[in-house]
């Protein structure tokens, strides 16, 4: 069975390319591409990618402006229908800013754009994204941005520990993210959002593979091997 | 109608861009500035009819974000 994803593109996307790129290299069939203006997502989609870049070149707030786009709507209604949703970097923040994920991504506490391979603990491997990995294990994948600093409230912060819904964590703290948290997933496991880019590590010649994992979970789960 | 719209970090959640502006102040030669918290401020003209829970409304759902934010709406006389 074929894979039916789709890649969606806001203005000043810039990492939609590598994610379309991933998908097609993992699961033998390229994304639908879809553009933020589009009010409808394409029939029987298994799997949804917001990329990273600079959506509406970061006005107002990081993402905020494209997770009121029309195209958004249908993606939270997907996402609600239980249809996986990945969102990477400028795609986290877009899941943040649109409520489907809890917390918000405010500016590195450096102040610097960080730019690195970052080390990551996976904390849950047991998700649909995460189940190519081994609990614990480090892994080595890119960062790029400059509001990754993931905040919580502390309730908030013990509910998703508490859940299991951290998803990845820093080894080391490259944002100043509360409780080095990386990535987090929705309550009902759907829904994973992440500074790092996986997309930019699963070919050799990316200098390592270990984001490739995650798209191989996330296919492998879906259509079967 | 002009409305100001003030959108200001809530207390407790970290502003590393109100940090270095203290320190460049500090930097400057002014002594005596504990903390700069940095927000942001909109002006909009709106009808005079647009009511009070539609203000509301749009600085909820889009001028601040409530998980970080908090906000205060300003009546302006034209």
């Amino acid at each position: 069975m074929a894979f039916n994803s789709a890649v969606i593109t806001f203005p000043g996307s810039n990492c939609d390319r590598d994610m379309a790129v991933a998908l097609e290299k993992v699961s033998g069939t390229a994304p639908h591409r879809v553009w933020h203006g589009d009010a409808d997502l394409p029939q029987g989609l298994d799997f949804i990618a917001l990329p990273g870049g600079f959506s509406y070149g970061d006005y107002l707030r990081c993402g905020a402006i494209a997770s009121r786009s029309p195209v958004m709507q249908a993606v939270i209604e997907a996402a609600n229908r239980g249809v996986p949703v990945l969102g990477v970097c400028n795609g986290f923040q877009v899941l943040t800013e649109s409520g489907l994920l809890p917390g918000a991504l405010l500016r590195n506490a450096t102040i610097r754009f960080v730019c690195k391979d970052a080390k990551l603990t996976v904390e849950n491997a047991q998700s649909l994204f995460t189940g190519g990995y081994e609990a614990g294990q480090t892994i080595s994948v890119p960062v790029a941005h400059h509001d990754g600093n993931y905040y919580a409230d502390d309730a908030t912060l013990d509910r998703l520990e508490g859940e299991g819904r951290v998803a990845f964590r820093y080894a080391e703290n490259v944002n100043g993210s509360a409780r080095q948290i990386a990535g987090v997933l929705n309550a009902a496991g759907n829904v994973l959002g992440m500074m790092p880019h996986p997309e930019r590590a699963i070919e050799t010649t990316h200098g390592g593979t270990d984001g490739r994992a995650l798209f191989e979970s996330a296919v492998r789960g879906l259509v079967g091997a | 109608m002009k409305v100001r719209v003030h959108v200001s970090l809530k207390p407790g959640v970290l502003d590393p861009q109100g940090r270095a502006i203290q320190h460049s102040l500090e930097g400057l030669g002014f002594a005596g500035v504990h903390d700069v918290r940095a927000g942001r401020l909109f002006e909009l003209d709106v009808d005079n009819g647009v009511s009070d829970e539609a203000l509301d409304d749009m600085c909820r759902k889009l001028l601040a974000n409530m998980v970080i934010e908090n906000y205060r709406i300003e009546k302006v006389a034209a």
